[in-house]
Order: structure tokens, then sequence, then C-alpha cells
């Protein structure tokens, strides 16, 4: 008896342990685990990614001897102070696109969740059969490797002395610079009204600029006050243009009798560098179906740029703004080293655009 | 009968008035920061106040001999008023103290910067002070001196009217920081002015092929009357091939704006600065 009663409790401990791992899709998990369809190999590796147990996502590649482990790495969790190195993977979808006994194409989409907000990213993944598992052939990422080299920079920044707390009343700061709103359009969307727009810097000094705007009622009252945040490149350098754009989620354009524009400049002590150009531009859909204004940008000077961002005007043939649109870039931008960008183009809206205009706003976190 | 009886009394607070303020024999005018004495009338002690613009003075005094102020005690320009208090009552004097002579001048200066073909854009304006920060009133010269990046210096001078003297000029006809000096006795105030090229002129690229793409290059950027617009400024290049559109917001860096674009084909390069728009180049 004394045996006997304690057996009876293991037993009976062991049998609640199974029922709850059973329940709690202990079974399913497993399955998924080892990978007895595409779509659980993928889901799987996602799941490791998401957890980031490189270890075992790593397992689950069928082109380990091809791929280093520390590039896999570096291809989903960033490198180089990008914005990928300050996110991480919220949620993710996998749908089939082809299988074979043998072979299986995937296409997942990974939500990021970043400091900017969330960052959707789509890749088509192919897999093969390996025994009883399926393992994804993970593609090579292309990492680009800048090499040791010098690039000569003629670095120009404006410095700015402003008035100290001994000057006399007369000692007055420098003048703000001056700065234009050159169009502005506002247009209905469903999801409220947008105002669009361009403005220049027509000083010679570098801006600091938002832009901030008013509706108006018939009755002259204030509908709602929003700002551009960053649909916009805040800082101008002289004669420089940047698109902005500032939503008023909810509002119908029928109410709105007035706007009021206004646009704030600031005096800003800045660099000239690093310039950045936007190459091979071209609008065109995705693999989604979706409308993209893609090419890549591609950083001129020395120093890396950790954290790019793309704002991008869209003109009609009329050479009016109809829309502005932004991006960022979960790449860092090592020098001379060309990183692809897309930026959304409504669907409603391409078939109108004639041109575009795109400007990159950077950040660094050695120069701000 | 009650209208009497106020008239009388009026009459006499009038007369005992007066008999007090004879106490007190103040300056009509005085100049600030200047020591001087009060003479006084009568006998007895009293309690002396000196109440002024920005201060208030008080001290035992003793009727019949001179009350001495401090220089410092009238640095404020503006209507003081001497009073001495005994038991049986207050007498006061009142007078003005008058700003010294000018000894500084305050300048502001407009704009901070001004394209070169602003006519009468630049506006000086001093105000003039004495050494306590009284403004000079009476009508005094100001020197507005102008040093020019290049050419010579001239001087402007202008009488103050209230304390203010102000004019008006344009910009010297080349770029570049002017100095501007308000002075007044041996007290200087410079001031920077930047004065800048107008709109880019004549925007013109040339561009050549190198082993990376086609380097793309301004001839120096330079507004209608050859004055070279400030580094930093913003000179647009596009780029169209059969990859597309590319495009470099590119600075100008010593007077040239030049950038690398990746064309390997045949491309149309165009230049543009803010709203002014250059050749194009057909590769």
């Amino acid at each position: 008896m004394k045996v006997v009663l304690p057996i009876l409790i293991a037993v009976m401990t062991a049998g609640l342990i199974g029922i709850a791992w059973v329940q709690s899709g202990g079974v399913a998990s497993r399955e998924i685990s080892a990978g007895r369809t595409p779509e659980e190999a993928v889901e799987a590796l996602m799941r490791d990614v998401q957890a980031r147990n490189w270890n075992s996502a790593y397992s689950r590649l069928a082109n380990t001897n091809a791929l280093e482990k520390q590039d896999f790495i570096r291809d989903l969790s960033g490198s180089n102070g990008s914005l990928r190195t300050y996110s991480s993977l919220q949620s993710f979808t996998v749908w089939p696109l082809h299988a074979t006994d043998q072979e299986a194409t995937m296409r997942v989409r990974m939500t990021w969740s970043s400091a900017i907000g969330p960052l959707d990213e789509v890749r088509d993944l192919h897999l093969q059969r390996e025994n009883d598992a399926w393992k994804v052939l993970w593609p090579k990422p292309n990492l680009a490797k800048v090499p040791p080299q010098v690039i000569p920079v003629n670095y120009l920044r404006w410095d700015v002395i402003g008035r100290t707390l001994g000057d006399d009343w007369g000692v007055q700061n420098v003048d703000p610079p001056n700065v234009r709103i050159t169009s502005m359009n506002a247009i209905e969307r469903p999801e409220g009204v947008v105002l669009v727009g361009e403005l220049v810097n027509e000083d010679t000094v570098p801006a600091y600029v938002s832009v901030n705007a008013t509706l108006l009622s018939p009755d002259q009252t204030t509908i709602d006050q929003e700002s551009s945040f960053d649909t916009i490149a805040h800082t101008l350098l002289p004669r420089q243009v940047s698109p902005y754009r500032i939503d008023f989620p909810g509002v119908r354009i029928k109410q709105v009798k007035n706007v009021r524009m206004d646009v704030k400049a600031l005096l800003v002590a800045a660099s000239a560098d690093p310039v950045i150009a936007v190459t091979d531009q071209k609008i065109e859909k995705d693999a989604l179906g979706a409308i993209l204004l893609r090419g890549n940008l591609v950083n001129q000077s020395g120093q890396n740029v950790d954290i790019a961002q793309v704002v991008a005007a869209y003109y009609d043939a009329n050479g009016k703004v109809i829309w502005v649109s932004n991006g960022y870039v979960d790449q860092a931008l090592l020098p001379q080293v060309p990183v692809p960008f897309g930026v959304d183009v409504p669907k409603d809206i391409a078939p109108k655009v004639q041109s575009y205009h795109v400007v990159v706003n950077h950040y660094s976190r050695n120069n701000g | 009968m009650g209208n009497w009886k106020t008239i009388c009394l009026a009459v006499l607070c009038a007369a005992i008035s007066t008999a007090y303020a004879a106490d007190l024999q103040a300056p009509a005018q005085v100049t600030a920061g200047t020591a001087f004495t009060i003479p006084t009338s009568g006998s007895g002690d009293r309690t002396f106040y000196l109440v002024g613009p920005s201060s208030v003075v008080k001290k035992s005094v003793k009727l019949g001999s001179e009350i001495e102020i401090a220089a410092d005690q009238v640095h404020a320009a503006g209507r003081y008023v001497a009073v001495s208090c005994g038991s049986e009552g207050c007498s006061s004097a009142s007078f003005y103290v008058v700003s010294g002579s000018p000894a500084k001048v305050s300048f502001l200066l407009h704009p901070s910067r001004v394209p070169v073909t602003a006519h009468d854009a630049i506006n000086a304006t001093a105000f003039v002070f004495d050494k306590f920060h009284n403004p000079v009133l009476r009508p005094v010269e100001v020197d507005f001196r102008v040093v020019p990046k290049a050419g010579p210096a001239f001087t402007k001078s202008v009488k103050a009217v209230q304390g203010v003297a102000w004019m008006k000029m344009s910009p010297t006809p080349k770029e570049g920081p002017v100095k501007i000096i308000a002075t007044i006795g041996s007290n200087e105030e410079p001031r920077i002015i930047r004065q800048v090229a107008s709109d880019a002129c004549n925007l013109h690229i040339k561009a050549r092929r190198t082993a990376k793409g086609v380097e793309v290059e301004t001839d120096p950027v330079k507004d209608c009357r050859s004055n070279s617009v400030p580094d930093g400024t913003v000179v647009s290049f596009t780029a169209v091939d059969s990859n597309g559109k590319s495009t470099v917001d590119a600075p100008v860096k010593k007077g040239v704006a030049r950038t690398e674009l990746p064309i390997t084909g045949k491309a149309i390069i165009s230049v543009a600065s803010g709203v002014v728009t250059g050749n194009e180049i057909r590769l």
C-alpha cells in the first residue's frame, strides 16, 4: 500500500500534464515545429525569429552550408544602427504560392514593430523537403561590404551664434530663415481631408521647418488643427524644396470653408552632408498588386546613415501636387552602397501621376 | 455758510503747504549721476525722502543745513520729489534729472541677410543713452560706419531725434558680410549683415563619363550680377534613363555643385536650383 499510492499519484500527475499539453496545442505545435508541411515550416521559422531564437531558426534552413548564421541573423535583425535593429517581429502571415511533393514557394508578410510604427515586409520563400520535414531555402542576403577607402568630403556646415545673457537689449538674434509655401492642395480621401503641397527655403541659411494647418468651417470656427509631423523634410538647406502632407482624419471637405496655413522656420546649425542620391525611380506594381514608387538610395558621403526616410511628392499633368507619401528604410545607408526603397502610391492617384520628386530625411547616431 | 468754511480751509492748507515747500529749495534740473545739494530753511530734525523713478532714499536731516544728494542717488532720469517730514507735517519740492552726455548706443540692424538687389532694404536704428542707460533725448549725431567686404568703407552721420537715429540704405553691389558700426563718442556697436547673391542666373552643367557612371558638375553658380551664390545652396540634378529617374540634391561647395550619377546608357540630365532651371544634357 505504501508503494501503490505514490505510483498512483505519479501516474495521475503525468496523465494530467499530458492532457494539459494536448489541450494547449502541444500536438499542433510539435507538428509545426517539425515542419511537416511547407506552411508549418515557415510558421515555425517565423516563430523562432519572433522569439529571436536564432539557433533554432537557423536549424530550420535547408541551405546552412551556403549561408553563414551571422549573415542570416543580420538579414533579419539588422545592422549598423539601422531601423531594423530597433524593431521586432510583431506578427506574420503565411500563404502558399506553389507546392509540389518536393519543393514549395510560400509568401510571408512580416509586420515589424519599430520606433516609427509598424513596417511591413513581404518575402517569397522557397522550401524543399528533406525526409519528412520541410526546410526553408533562405535567400543569401546581399549584405554590402564597403572596402577600406578614403572618401574626400568638403565638409560644409552652418553654426549659429545667438545673443548671450550679457548682451544689451539692442543685440538682436539673427533673423529666422525665410521659408515660403509654394503650393497647397486640399483633397478628400476616404479617411478624411488631406493637405498636400510643397515649401521652399528661400534663404541662404538652413531652416528647421514645420507646417501647421487649421481647417475653418463657414462660421470661421476651428474644425481641426494638425501638423505635417514626419511627412516633411524638416531640415531644409538653402533653396531646397520639400513636400509636406497634413492629415485630418474624419473630416469631410464639404465641412471646410477656409484653411489657415502656418509655416514655422527656425535658424538651426546644420550640415550639408550627407548627400543622398535617389536613383532608378520608377512607379510599378509589387507582387501583391500595390502600386509603389521604387528606387535606390545612394549615400554619396563617407559616413553611415543609420535611418533614412523617403518623402515623395507626386504631380499631375499641370504640375500640381496631388499626393505625398513617405516611408522609412529599415537598412542603414553605407557609403556608396545602393539601398532599395518603396513608398505607396494610392491606386486611384497613380494613373494621374505625371512626375514625382523625392527628398530624403536622414538620421545618424553620431551626428543627429 | 458751509461753502465759506471750505474755501477758508483750502486757502489755509495752501498757505501752510507753500510755507513748508519753502523749506526745500531744490534745483529745477540736475544731470543724472551728478551730486548736488538741496538747501533748506528753518530748524529742527526732519526725515527726508527722495522719491525718484526707480529709487527711494530716506535719511534724517537738520533743517537750515544743506541736504547732500550723492551722485548714485540720481542715476535714473525723470521727475524726483524731495519730501521732508516732521511732527508738524511734510513739505516737498520736485525737480527733474535729465540724462547725461551720450555714452552708449543700442543698435538694431535689419535684416540679417539681404539680397544685393534689394533696394533700400537695410534698416539701421540706433538708440542713444547716457552711461546710466537713460535715453538722451536732445539732438546728438550718430555715425553709421559701413565696412563692406570689398570696396571702400563709408560713414553716414544721422542726427538723433528724441533719442533715436535711423537710416535706410541699399546693399553694396557685391555679396559678402558687411559690418555696420553705430558710433557715438567712443562707444561703438558693431553688427554684421550678410549680403547674399540673388537667384542663380544662367545655371549651366557639364557632364563626363566615369568608371562609376556620369559625373555632373555646374559651372560656378552665380546670380545675374556675377555674385557667387552662397555655399550650401541646393542644386537639384535630375537624370532620366532606361532605369527610371535619378535625382540628387547637391549643395554648392566652393562655388560649384557636383555629383556622380550611376548612368551607363543614354540619359537626359537637367539641373535646377529653387525655381531656376538650367540647361539640359543628352548623353
